[in-house]
């Protein structure tokens, strides 16, 4: 299945390669033109058939959080920081992938007995975890890993439950399937699919990825944070999980094309698709990049909730995934016969 | 009052009134529109929402912008008994909030209120609620969707020669601009009026229309705090001493060229002005000077008492004194 290989593969932001190896091999194909811009971005499209000149863009993260090796202690223990926004309290125990060559590793810490009643008490934080890697020494660590090299979850894509399913990276893997699939139609107007990279680290791929397409709207998929879990007071969740897509209607870097929005959840309404709104405001996806590119640019965002986002096991639902597929297809079809600018208001 | 003539109450209190938070600029830019378009040459609204107008001269090209979106209030989830939870939009403070009156752009007023706190620093805006006086989720939502916005609800008050309103920032810089266009002759430049969307989310607005227009110089007009009242924190500017001519901000340093510019002017018509260094916050000026290849760009600020409160405060000389600067300096050739 394409969301197996493509969370399977590893792509810490600024590390996408591999990753966009796989988009590569499975968009080549479907598209009219690829292209792969100076910072990594996966830039394709299919012309339109009667307005070719009229541009919707689709856009997707390769990249996911993960961590990257900053010190190699005298122990060979390797002492490593965040790349993205990670909860250190997920890393404990948790088995890795380092480097180009995959070296295993396990994220450890000093022991319960031996740590300090106060340390007890305290989350531990990334300064107080390490990955050993099985050495004996910084020498033959050295051997193996160099410092800068990323680090990634060691995670299987597994099914289970009610047609869930848990992998890492699924922010923004799911978006990256979505996309795929969506190049199976042909439209009116060209449709752009930029697969970008370093969202996590400040929505940088599509800052560049957007000037050069400069689109007419602009469409975010992305795997979204939902928080439906015991401990959540209901009016904190974000979104809930197989309750269907979520759109966005204002986050911490864009407030989304409210024709947009609004036309998206319609869409899941009228046609009995289950969709949501997102009900938090804080964070922020390429959306705030996209949308303030030179002239500005309408821009939404739909996403798939994922629980324990950003962790080596996050958790989708796959019914979420094909009813954001439908609203998608309808949203494009419904657009074709617009007038672009008379879509606004 | 010889200034603020009827009319001008008139204009400044529908502008005030007219509903905007950030992202819902629709209605105060069509009463702009419908204010200014026999006065300029061309009128545009671009993706986001910018109103830009251009009134047509001989020489450089200048923008001129004042942003009309006003900070508010977004609704994120209705409970069983139709009570409304919010997040905010743009930089609302929790304890200004709490005990106001709200209202939405259908006209529904509503009363925040917050959850009982066994200590007064538990208060955050995930503590608050609105109450639209109904009494279930159904009859809510009838009234009101997720997604709703809300500002604060504060008509205007006119005593003596100032005025309290909600909205204030920034409806009294597109009250100058208004006015400016009424009113600017002899047009040595090209000038561009923008009235941009999404200041208070981040400079938004300002950031797109200045790439399209890429001006020759940039001014923005907005409000800045005043440390006149008892007790203030430090700040060199009072309500009544005239536009403050900006030094810096958090996201600008002037560019000298353009500070000197409006001192001289101020200077040579006996126009009274003060110098404003603002620690905290940024304007529209933040992203227009950085756009391109980077635009000289300067602002001029109306002293402004309890930004960002139903009840923010100017004084109409000041205004005044601000409309006529920025004419005389725009009528100016400018080299």
């Amino acid at each position: 299945m394409l969301l197996k290989k493509l969370t399977e593969a590893i792509g810490v932001s600024g590390g996408e390669h591999e990753v966009r190896s796989v988009i590569v091999k499975e968009i080549t194909d479907k598209v009219d033109h690829m292209y792969i811009d100076k910072i990594g971005n996966i830039i394709a499209y299919k012309k339109g058939n009667k307005n070719p000149n009229k541009r919707v863009m689709l856009s997707a993260h390769m990249d996911e959080v993960g961590l990257i090796v900053v010190n190699i202690e005298d122990s060979g223990l390797i002492k490593f920081k965040s790349v993205g926004g990670i909860d250190p309290r997920v890393l404990l125990s948790k088995i890795v992938y380092i480097g180009e060559n995959f070296i295993s590793g396990v994220i450890g810490t000093k022991a319960i007995h031996l740590q300090e009643i106060e340390e007890r008490k305290k989350a531990l934080k990334i300064k107080d975890l390490y990955i050993d890697i099985g050495t004996s020494n910084k020498e033959e660590t050295e051997n193996l890993i160099n410092i800068g090299d990323y680090i990634a979850f060691n995670s299987k894509y597994i099914e289970f439950g009610n047609n869930l399913i848990k992998a890492k990276a699924l922010d923004d893997r799911v978006g990256c399937a979505i996309l795929i699939e969506m190049l199976d139609k042909e439209y009116d107007f060209s449709l752009y699919t930029i697969f970008t990279v370093q969202e996590e680290v400040g929505l940088r791929g599509a800052k560049v990825a957007a000037f050069h397409v400069n689109p007419d709207i602009a469409l975010v998929v992305e795997g979204t944070t939902c928080s439906d879990v015991p401990g959540t007071e209901s009016h904190e969740y974000a979104t809930r999980l197989g309750e269907g897509p979520a759109i966005s209607i204002m986050d911490a870097a864009s407030y989304s094309d409210k024709d947009i929005a609004k036309t998206l959840y319609q869409i899941g309404i009228d046609n009995n698709i289950p969709v949501q709104y997102k009900k938090t405001t804080f964070g922020g996806n390429d959306s705030g990049a996209i949308h303030l590119t030179k002239e500005g640019i309408r821009t939404g965002a739909i996403s798939i909730p994922c629980r324990y986002i950003h962790s080596p096991s996050s958790v989708m639902n796959k019914n979420d995934y094909y009813n954001c597929i439908k609203i998608i297809n309808l949203f494009l079809e419904k657009i074709e016969g617009e007038d672009f600018h008379g879509f606004h208001g | 009052m010889d200034f603020m003539d009827n009319d001008k109450v008139l204009l400044l209190d529908k502008l005030l009134n007219t509903f905007g938070p950030s992202g819902n600029e629709e209605d105060v830019s069509k009463i702009i529109e419908k204010e200014i378009e026999s006065h300029v040459d061309e009128i545009h609204r671009d993706a986001m929402g910018n109103l830009i107008a251009f009134k047509k001269g001989k020489g450089k090209k200048i923008m001129i912008s004042a942003h009309m979106d006003e900070i508010g209030l977004i609704i994120t989830h209705i409970d069983q008994n139709g009570f409304l939870r919010f997040s905010n939009i743009g930089g609302v403070s929790h304890s200004l909030s709490n005990g106001q009156r709200v209202q939405f752009k259908n006209g529904t007023i509503g009363f925040i209120s917050n959850e009982h706190l066994d200590e007064k620093e538990d208060l955050k805006l995930e503590k608050l609620f609105i109450d639209i006086g109904v009494s279930n989720k159904e009859e809510a939502e009838n009234k009101v969707s997720i997604g709703d916005v809300v500002s604060f609800y504060g008509p205007l008050v006119i005593n003596n020669n100032r005025g309290f309103s909600k909205a204030m920032d920034n409806r009294i810089s597109c009250f100058v601009l208004i006015e400016i266009i009424k009113r600017i002759k002899n047009n040595n430049n090209n000038i561009y009026f923008v009235f941009t969307v999404q200041e208070e989310l981040g400079i938004r607005g300002a950031k797109t229309s200045a790439y399209r227009i890429n001006p020759d110089l940039g001014i923005a007009v907005d409000v800045t705090k005043t440390g006149d009242t008892p007790k203030a924190q430090l700040m060199e500017v009072s309500l009544g001493n005239g536009p403050a001519i900006k030094i810096l901000d958090a996201s600008i340093i002037c560019h000298p060229k353009v500070k000197e510019l409006l001192i001289s002017t101020a200077i040579e018509f006996n126009i009274p002005y003060q110098l404003e260094v603002l620690e905290k916050g940024g304007t529209d000026a933040g992203a227009i000077h950085l756009t391109r290849d980077g635009i000289p760009t300067g602002a001029v600020s109306i002293p402004t008492r309890y930004i960002h409160s139903p009840g923010e405060m100017v004084d109409f000389e000041d205004v005044k004194n601000a409309i006529q600067l920025l004419i005389k300096f725009l009528e100016k050739e400018i080299n």
